[in-house]
């Protein structure tokens, strides 16, 4: 069945944390809200669980008004970007809970509990205490319960943003596998995350929020290749889209005294208050490229990200290696200016590298 | 420096444990002795210093009659009056901390925190202050001088200690725990028993234990409250002093309420000890 929803607002003080949100989640099917944090995500999600009440709009699931039911009716299941299990209880009656709670037998939760536990890693480790597991054991332990009771919408709120690098990997790793397979086929699952790259790696129906609206709903792959907006483009790449100030005439790009021929899809944009996009991962270090001042190098796992300065100009390049830059620095870079975008003055995509654009 | 630092270290302990330990060994010698040893010079060491005896002891339960006081009445009293105010104003404190701490109420200009002060101004009210109106609500519901009335007045000076630890506890508990009890098909009862509840037990005992021994020291409305039915223990202790102060009898009175005080301490740090309590919620 489909979950879906109508121009949900939510505004408890000054700001929207809900403007208008409409969705139509079809059953089967993984989506991926992406925003920045206080987009609304967890509010979106809450919202969907009950636990929170929309000022207006409303939401429909199985014929019903899904407003109308209460939590512990709705056959729901969220797992917490804080780690939220029942600090009194051990492992095995952690992932019992919700099956206890419907008067399951006892030899049937046995089973469920320990297949739940196979799936997520934690064989043998029934007999702990929450506290004596590490933090990313304890988000596999609260994974397990919400895939024991086999709800028909899961929900993932940010679930690997409080773990370490390499634990994020893995995990992100075995949650699609267990999302490619573990789940029933009428499961609608719902996962929000702030990391545009786990967004693509997941693969699937992504929709972008910020500041409560949707800016923008559509496969990842779409999302990537043509974001409809400035912010869009910011909110789905990391380390954010360049965004460069510049004038296009007779089919060149000007900017900060730098002068590139425009690729075919970029030239016969011509209007005032042009801006282009570049991705980070589309500028190279490069002999006979222009030259820029090192702001800031950093690096983060096995790439460099340089924070690059021209005039008025501020670029972020990201470089596949690890590199030692000192500030003030001069380097040459090149553009890959075959993929860069181009957004009209409000912030609307003027062109993008993979064309076609509908409307 | 580091065997100063151990010298000084377990100097400080001693000294602080003389301090303690000391009134407890005074009261227990005096209890042992008669007129004479208390009042013929420093005494401590019974058999050595001065001929021990059970007078002091036995006053204790004698009957007025034969010039005894019999306490084993009121202890009982004060038992059970305290015991009970304490489990009432336990389950009501906890319910209303509960409810301060997870819903928002509003009523006019009052809000949660206006209520959660309400409670604990109950406290800073000078006891004084209350006793009027406390003897005029219980003569006009006639339940003075009885169990019952001390019970009602006892409650409602000891659950806004209970009100005051919990809701400050039930704010430490992550809210995300009771949101997960709810999506894991518990109704808001359930989630409270069952989640909520079972991760606050150690504040459940401290406030348990606060209840406890302010209700069993109160002598005030005791005192003002009772007079020849029902008496507590406090106001009987206090009943043994007469014109030649009984130092045997009001030591072995004052080691005999002390007790269950000190027994419910050491229970309660035993159980502190095992790492129980601390840590359950991270």
């Amino acid at each position: 069945m489909d979950l879906v929803a109508n121009n949900l607002s939510y505004k408890p003080d000054e700001q929207y944390h809900l403007n208008e949100v409409s969705f139509n989640f079809k059953e089967g099917n993984l989506y991926t809200i992406l925003g920045r944090t206080l987009s609304g995500k967890t509010t979106l999600l809450k919202t969907i669980a009950g636990l929170l009440t929309p000022d207006s709009g409303e939401i429909k699931f199985e014929g019903k008004n899904f407003l109308k039911v209460p939590v512990w009716e709705r056959n729901v299941a969220m797992v917490y970007q804080q780690f939220i299990n029942y600090p009194h209880l051990n492992v095995f009656e952690n992932i019992a809970f919700p099956l206890k709670q419907r008067k399951i037998d006892q030899e049937v939760i046995n089973e469920k509990v320990m297949d739940a536990l196979k799936s997520v890693g934690l064989l043998g480790y029934e007999k702990r205490k929450i506290q004596e597991l590490s933090g990313g054991q304890q988000q596999r332990v609260s994974l397990a319960r919400s895939l024991v009771k086999n709800a028909k919408i899961l929900l993932l709120d940010e679930p690997l943003v409080n773990l370490d690098y390499k634990l994020r990997e893995q995990l992100r790793e075995e949650f699609k596998n267990l999302f490619s397979k573990g789940l029933a086929d009428e499961t609608i699952l719902i996962y929000s995350t702030t990391d545009p790259r786990e967004t693509m790696e997941l693969n699937g129906e992504v929709i972008v929020l910020d500041e409560g609206k949707v800016l923008q709903v559509g496969p990842a792959k779409e999302i990537f290749e043509n974001p409809n907006s400035l912010k869009v483009a910011e909110i789905s790449n990391d380390p954010p889209m360049n965004i460069i100030e510049a004038k296009i005439l007779d089919n060149h790009i000007r900017f900060e005294g730098i002068d590139v021929e425009a690729p075919q899809h970029l030239s016969k944009l011509t209007e005032d208050g042009l801006k282009i996009g570049l991705r980070s991962s589309d500028i190279e270090l490069g002999e006979n490229g222009h030259e820029f001042e090192v702001e800031l190098a950093e690096i983060s796992g096995s790439e460099t990200l340089l924070h690059l300065k021209r005039g008025d100009t501020k670029i972020i390049v990201s470089i596949e290696e690890v590199l030692n830059f000192k500030i003030h620095d001069k380097v040459k870079i090149n553009f890959k200016i075959d993929r860069a975008y181009a957004f009209h003055a409000d912030g609307k995509l003027a062109s993008s590298p993979f064309g076609d654009l509908n409307g | 420096m580091n065997k100063l630092y151990i010298f000084l270290k377990y100097f400080f302990i001693v000294v602080w444990t003389v301090f303690v330990v000391a009134p407890f060994l005074w009261a227990l010698t005096t209890s042992f002795k008669d007129f004479q040893s208390v009042n013929g010079g420093v005494t401590y060491i019974p058999w050595v210093d001065f001929e021990p005896n059970l007078e002091g002891w036995k006053v204790l339960i004698k009957s007025p009659a034969k010039g005894g006081v019999d306490i084993i009445e009121p202890y009982f009293n004060s038992m059970f009056v305290t015991c009970t105010a304490s489990l009432i104003s336990i389950i009501l404190g906890t319910l209303s901390a509960y409810a301060l701490s997870r819903y928002t109420f509003k009523a006019g200009f009052v809000k949660n925190n206006d209520i959660t002060f309400f409670f604990i101004s109950q406290r800073i009210m000078p006891p004084i202050v209350l006793s009027i109106p406390f003897f005029l609500f219980l003569s006009s519901i006639n339940l003075l001088d009885s169990l019952t009335g001390l019970i009602v007045v006892y409650i409602v000076l000891l659950m806004p200690i209970a009100v005051w630890i919990m809701v400050d506890f039930f704010n430490k508990v992550p809210r995300e725990i009771d949101e997960t009890a709810l999506i894991d098909g518990c109704n808001p009862y359930q989630a409270f028993l069952k989640v909520v509840l079972p991760n606050s037990i150690p504040g459940l005992i401290v406030a348990g234990m606060f209840c406890i021994i302010f209700g069993w020291i109160d002598f005030f409305f005791a005192f003002i409250l009772t007079f020849t039915e029902v008496q507590l223990l406090p106001v009987k202790i206090v009943a043994l002093n007469s014109s030649v102060t009984p130092w045997w009898s009001l030591s072995a009175s004052a080691l005999v309420s002390v007790a269950p005080l000190i027994i419910v301490a050491f229970i309660v740090e035993r159980y502190l000890s095992k790492g129980n309590l601390s840590g359950a919620i991270k």
